[in-house]
């Protein structure tokens, strides 16, 4: 298990190196720069920035000093909010998005595992037809389409719960944001539960369970359960990705202070270093989990070898 | 394999989705949108750019003949819908093309080729899966303009990962069949086996993760487009119509509504096609018995 993690480990550093590379080459080959205004800056000032900023140096000079900077938790200055660093920047929006999307898997691996086990035990019965249509319909709509409907409804209609905003950091606020997030999730897992919950079901150990007289509930909690949840696990990876991707939108929707807005305005803006350093850091986030996600895998079934 | 039990394998797949009821209501549903879409400038006297000064963010009325009701700048959201609706599904359908030749050229390469060149290519795929390939489109629209080709370009050359993991393996076992010794035996060279006998045998496979692409693609631009990132007035695509009707959501929800609809409809109708497909085609993987 330990080799195994530390090779693991060693085979994710490379995917590090060329994400870092992949983004940093990226920025730099784009058209306009950092200081780009509407008003032409002096010639003298905008060199006197591109010294202060490095951008002066050559290219390979930029990118050691960029992975140097990231190896001590530095991602730069951001270009546009003067008075902050990214490293402030992503530790101030980091924390609501964490929040929002923790709250949001939570919410899809409840929802999503207790649907799909109750469709695969009453499988091709009306209530499983209906679940599956609904998240076939959850995997269709889009969760910036859903979020305004969302918001139509119970916000500007209902007017149950506030359309946007963090307001004082209550759940009340919290609800909107983190159900359009969590639906499409919760779509995608309630199907991947039924199907390897049935494909469970018919194993012999489980009719040798039901044969011996085990209670149904013992059967499906005891049994089947951690079995089916494999394809679960290693759903949790682009699960993952799939909620901070969907996070870029949804805080944009409900005026979430996130990480994701801060990258959308960053784009907007040519904030080079903060976006950059928004892409590395759910980069890093990525590919750290997806490492735990295969640990929590040959942990829970045995027989994989990787 | 002899070519009576090809036929019967599409016989067999067209029987079982004619009786695949969802399936089918999903092609109808989409052929409908596609006339709909394609004749779109014959059903509106309005253009789609155009303004009616006396109806602006007007609802729904057939009396006016603004059947969807008309935006903010008064111009008919009916017409505008449906010229959207050219957009999403011309950017899905040619930006899943580009995923599709450089998904199978990559594929069957490496699972034909195999050894050394398999295992770097399949790795490179397994790194660029784990990039956060979303900010990766966002970041080409900001930094190249905001142009249709670079939509197709950019979601399509992001797009081919899982095309090129299931044409590989498909790939690796169709190499092991009799005619394809055959071919080699027969002295064939390597690209006309890939191009003559490997990858029309690949076709059912691929027709599937068509239909499965296509709508994640759609839902690519449209995000895009609800960023802003998009394409750019005064032409539309679905996800801009919804970024519009988003914003003016309190006063005129019609602007939202129907452009929603739209584009969850044929996101619906195209995965209920592809699973239709999977169970029609790919009896493996047939989840549902």
């Amino acid at each position: 298990m330990l080799s195994f993690a530390f090779r693991r480990f060693l085979s994710a550093i490379p995917t590090l190196l060329i994400l870092i590379a992949l983004a940093f080459a990226l920025i730099r080959v784009a058209p306009g720069g950092p200081f780009d205004t509407e008003k032409q800056l002096p010639p003298e000032i905008e060199a006197r920035l591109n010294e202060a900023y490095h951008l002066d140096e050559p290219l390979y000079q930029q990118f050691g000093r960029y992975l140097l900077g990231l190896a001590q938790g530095d991602f730069g200055p951001s270009f546009q909010y003067k008075d902050f660093t990214v490293t402030e920047l992503i530790a101030a929006g980091f924390p609501v998005s964490l929040k929002l999307g923790g709250l949001a898997m939570l919410l899809a691996l409840l929802a999503g595992i207790s649907i799909g086990t109750l469709a695969a035990l009453r499988q091709n019965s009306q209530t499983d037809h209906v679940a599956m249509a609904a998240a076939m319909t959850g995997i269709s709509i889009p969760n910036f389409v859903l979020a305004p409907l969302l918001v139509l409804l119970f916000a500007v209609t209902l007017r149950w719960l506030p359309a946007g905003g963090l307001g004082d950091g209550g759940i009340a606020n919290l609800v909107l944001p983190v159900i359009s997030l969590a639906l499409p999730q919760i779509a995608y897992i309630s199907r991947l539960t039924r199907g390897s919950m049935i494909e469970v079901l018919r194993s012999d150990f489980i009719r040798t369970a039901r044969a011996q007289g085990l209670p149904g509930r013992e059967v499906i909690l005891g049994h089947a359960l951690k079995p089916a949840m494999l394809p679960i696990v290693s759903y949790l990876g682009p699960a993952t990705a799939g909620i901070i991707t969907g996070s870029v939108v949804i805080e944009q929707i409900f005026g979430v202070p996130g990480l994701g807005r801060y990258f959308v305005q960053g784009a907007l803006n040519r904030d080079y270093t903060l976006v950059m350093g928004v892409v590395v850091f759910y980069g890093v986030l990525i590919i750290v989990f997806n490492f735990l996600v295969d640990l929590a895998y040959r942990w829970l079934d045995p027989r994989v070898k990787l | 394999m002899s070519s009576r039990r090809g036929n019967s394998l599409w016989a067999d797949a067209r029987w079982s989705l004619r009786r695949n009821r969802a399936a089918m209501t999903a092609m109808t549903i989409m052929a409908i949108v596609c006339v709909l879409v394609l004749l779109a400038p014959l059903l509106s006297s309005y253009e789609f750019d155009s303004t009616d000064w006396d109806r602006i963010s007007a609802p729904p009325s057939f009396a006016t003949g603004h059947w969807f009701g008309t935006d903010d700048v008064g111009r008919d959201l009916f017409v505008r819908t449906l010229y959207g609706g050219r957009i999403s599904l011309l950017v899905g359908v040619a930006a899943t093309l580009v995923s599709l030749v450089i998904g199978i050229a990559w594929g069957a390469t490496a699972g034909y080729v195999g050894g050394r060149t398999d295992q770097l290519m399949m790795r490179t795929v397994d790194v660029m899966y784990a990039m956060p390939f979303m900010f990766f489109v966002i970041l080409l629209m900001v930094f190249f303009g905001r142009n249709i080709l670079l939509i197709f370009v950019a979601v399509g050359a992001v797009n081919w990962l899982d095309m090129a993991r299931i044409v590989r393996g498909q790939t690796l076992s169709l190499k092991k069949k009799e005619f394809i010794e055959a071919a080699r035996a027969g002295g064939v060279s390597n690209f006309n086996i890939v191009r003559r006998h490997i990858v029309p045998n690949l076709l059912g496979v691929v027709i599937i993760y068509v239909t499965l692409t296509i709508p994640q693609v759609i839902l690519v631009e449209s995000f895009l487009s609800f960023l802003g990132l998009g394409v750019q007035e005064p032409m539309t695509s679905w996800g801009a119509l919804v970024n519009d009707g988003a914003q003016a959501m309190e006063s005129a929800p019609w602007a939202l509504i129907f452009p929603a609809l739209f584009l969850a409809l044929t996101l619906f109708c195209f995965n209920f096609l592809g699973d239709g497909l999977r169970d029609a085609l790919d009896p493996r993987d047939r989840r549902t018995s």
